[in-house]
C-alpha cells in the first residue's frame, strides 16, 4: 500500500512537471515577447542598481531575462551565412559563445536607454500551427517617433526562440552577415573569432 | 575593321565599369574613397560636431530644443505631403497636409507641434523613397563626411529638399544662417545614442553603416514591408 502510495506521488509529479513544461512550451509567442519585455522594462524603471549603470547587475539582467529567449545558434548560422559550414565544430563553438557575449554587450549598452520607454504590441498575424513568426512591437518614445521593433521566432522544442531582430526595419543577422563575411574574406574563420575575441575585451573598433 | 572599332571601344569600356565595381559589392563601387571619407569625417565627428551636439542637448533648454526639432519636422511634413502625393498615397499626403497647416497656422509657424499631440501621424515621406517608388534604384552608396551615409539615389532627393526649402525664402540672412546651423546640430543630436550603440555593436563601423543604412532605406520605401531579401551568399 505504502508502495503505491509512492508510486501515485511521483506519477502525479511527473505528470505535473509535464504539464508545467507543455504550458510554458504552449505560450504564444506574441505573450512571450511583451512578457518579456514588460519584466525588462519593469527593472529598467524600478532596480536602482540598474538605473545607477551598475554594469554587472545590467549583465546580469539580460543574461538571465532576455538571453535564455534567444536561439545563438541560429543567429550565428544565420549571420554567418555560406561560412557557417566551412567551420570546424570547435569554431561554430567558438563563434556562438563569442557572438553571444557581443550581443549581451550590445544589449547592456541599449538597455539603459529605454528607461522612459513603453512598449505597444501588434496584433500577431499568423496561423495558430505556424512554426515561424514575426512578432511586430513599437517603442514609444517622449515626444520622438517610435521605433518599430520585429522579433522572428521559431518554435523549437524549448517553446518560441527569437532567431532575428529588426530594429526600424534594420536586420540584425543580415546587418552581422557583412561584417562576418568581411572578415572571414579577410582572415578566415579564425580571423573573424580572433576579432570577435578582442572586441569583447574591449578593444576599440578598429 | 571600322565596323569593330566602336565594338572593341564599347567592350573596352564595359571592362572598364565592371573593373571599377570589382574589389567589393556592387552597391558600394566607391568603397575605397567612401572608407577614405569616412577616416575624414571620424575627426571631425569626434571633436567638432558630436561635442557641438551634446552641448546642445546638456545645455540647451529642452523646450528650444524641441522647437528645433519641430521646426525641422514641419518642413519636413510639407515635403512628406508632396512626396506622399507623388506615390499616391492619398491618407499619408492628407495627414501630412493637415499637418503642416494646423503646426504653421497654430503651432508659431511649425515651432509647436499640435498636430501630433492631436494623434495625427507623420507619413515621413521623401524624394529618395519617391525615386525608389518609382523603381529608381539606390545607385552607389556615398559616405559624406559631417552629413553621414546616403546613396546617389537619396543624395539627389536630400539635395532637392534643401533648394526647395522654404527656409531659404526667409529674406533674413542672419536668422536663416542660424536656422540652418541649429538645424545641423539638431540632426546630429538625434543620432547621439545610435552613435554610442554603434561603437558596442560593430566589428567594422564602416560595414555596419552602411548595411544598416541600405536596410533602413528599403524599409521606408516599401513602407516597413519589404520583400525578403535575397541573400547573395546563401
Amino acid at each position: 500500500m505504502r508502495f503505491t502510495n509512492r508510486w501515485v506521488h511521483v506519477a502525479a509529479a511527473v505528470a505535473l512537471a509535464a504539464a508545467a513544461s507543455g504550458a510554458l512550451a504552449q505560450e504564444a509567442p506574441d505573450a512571450m515577447v511583451k512578457r518579456v519585455a514588460e519584466d525588462v522594462l519593469q527593472i529598467t524603471r524600478t532596480d536602482p542598481k540598474v538605473q545607477a549603470g551598475d554594469k554587472q547587475r545590467i549583465k546580469e539582467v539580460v543574461e538571465t531575462k532576455l538571453l535564455p529567449n534567444f536561439d545563438f545558434e541560429r543567429i550565428t548560422a544565420l549571420a554567418m551565412g555560406r561560412n557557417w559550414r566551412q567551420a570546424t565544430p570547435e569554431q561554430q563553438k567558438q563563434l556562438v559563445e563569442q557572438f553571444r557575449q557581443l550581443l549581451v554587450r550590445t544589449y547592456s549598452g541599449a538597455l539603459t536607454q529605454y528607461r522612459d520607454q513603453t512598449m505597444e504590441y501588434k496584433p500577431l498575424r499568423a496561423d495558430a500551427n505556424a512554426t515561424e513568426v514575426t512578432v511586430r512591437t513599437e517603442v514609444i518614445r517622449k515626444s520622438q517617433a517610435p521605433v518599430q521593433i520585429d522579433y522572428s521566432m521559431a518554435k523549437t522544442p524549448a517553446g518560441w526562440k527569437v532567431y532575428d531582430v529588426i530594429v526600424a526595419g534594420v536586420s540584425l543577422v543580415t546587418n552581422y552577415r557583412d561584417e562576418f563575411n568581411e572578415q572571414v574574406r579577410a582572415g578566415g574563420v579564425d580571423g573573424l573569432i580572433k576579432t570577435l575575441v578582442a572586441k569583447n575585451q574591449g578593444a576599440p573598433a578598429k | 575593321m571600322s565596323a569593330r572599332r566602336p565594338l572593341a571601344a564599347v567592350a573596352a569600356a564595359l571592362l572598364l565599369a565592371s573593373c571599377a565595381s570589382t574589389p567589393g559589392r556592387p552597391y558600394d563601387p566607391f568603397e575605397a574613397s567612401n572608407r577614405l571619407m569616412y577616416e575624414i569625417n571620424e575627426p571631425l565627428d569626434k571633436y567638432f560636431a558630436k561635442p557641438i551636439a551634446q552641448a546642445w542637448v546638456d545645455y540647451v533648454p529642452t523646450f528650444v530644443q524641441r522647437a528645433a526639432s519641430n521646426y525641422y519636422n514641419n518642413i519636413d511634413d510639407l515635403f512628406s505631403a508632396v512626396n506622399g502625393l507623388l506615390q499616391g498615397k492619398l491618407d499619408k499626403a492628407g495627414n501630412d497636409l493637415g499637418r503642416v497647416m494646423i503646426n504653421t497656422g497654430f503651432g508659431l509657424g511649425g515651432l509647436i507641434d499640435i498636430a501630433s499631440d492631436a494623434g495625427i501621424p507623420r507619413g515621413m515621406e521623401d524624394f529618395g523613397q519617391t525615386f525608389g517608388y518609382w523603381g529608381i534604384p539606390q545607385g552607389p552608396f556615398l559616405f559624406i563626411p559631417l552629413w553621414g551615409p546616403t546613396t546617389v539615389r537619396d543624395g539627389t532627393g536630400t539635395l532637392l529638399r534643401f533648394v526647395w526649402s522654404p527656409t531659404n525664402e526667409i529674406p533674413l540672412v542672419p536668422l536663416r544662417n542660424v536656422i540652418y546651423g541649429v538645424g545641423a546640430i539638431d540632426l546630429r543630436a538625434q543620432a547621439l545614442d545610435a552613435t554610442s550603440l554603434l561603437d558596442q555593436a560593430a566589428l567594422d563601423p564602416y560595414t555596419f553603416i552602411r548595411r544598416s543604412y541600405l536596410q533602413r532605406r528599403e524599409y521606408l520605401v516599401h513602407d516597413g514591408n519589404p520583400p525578403k531579401e535575397k541573400d547573395e551568399d546563401e
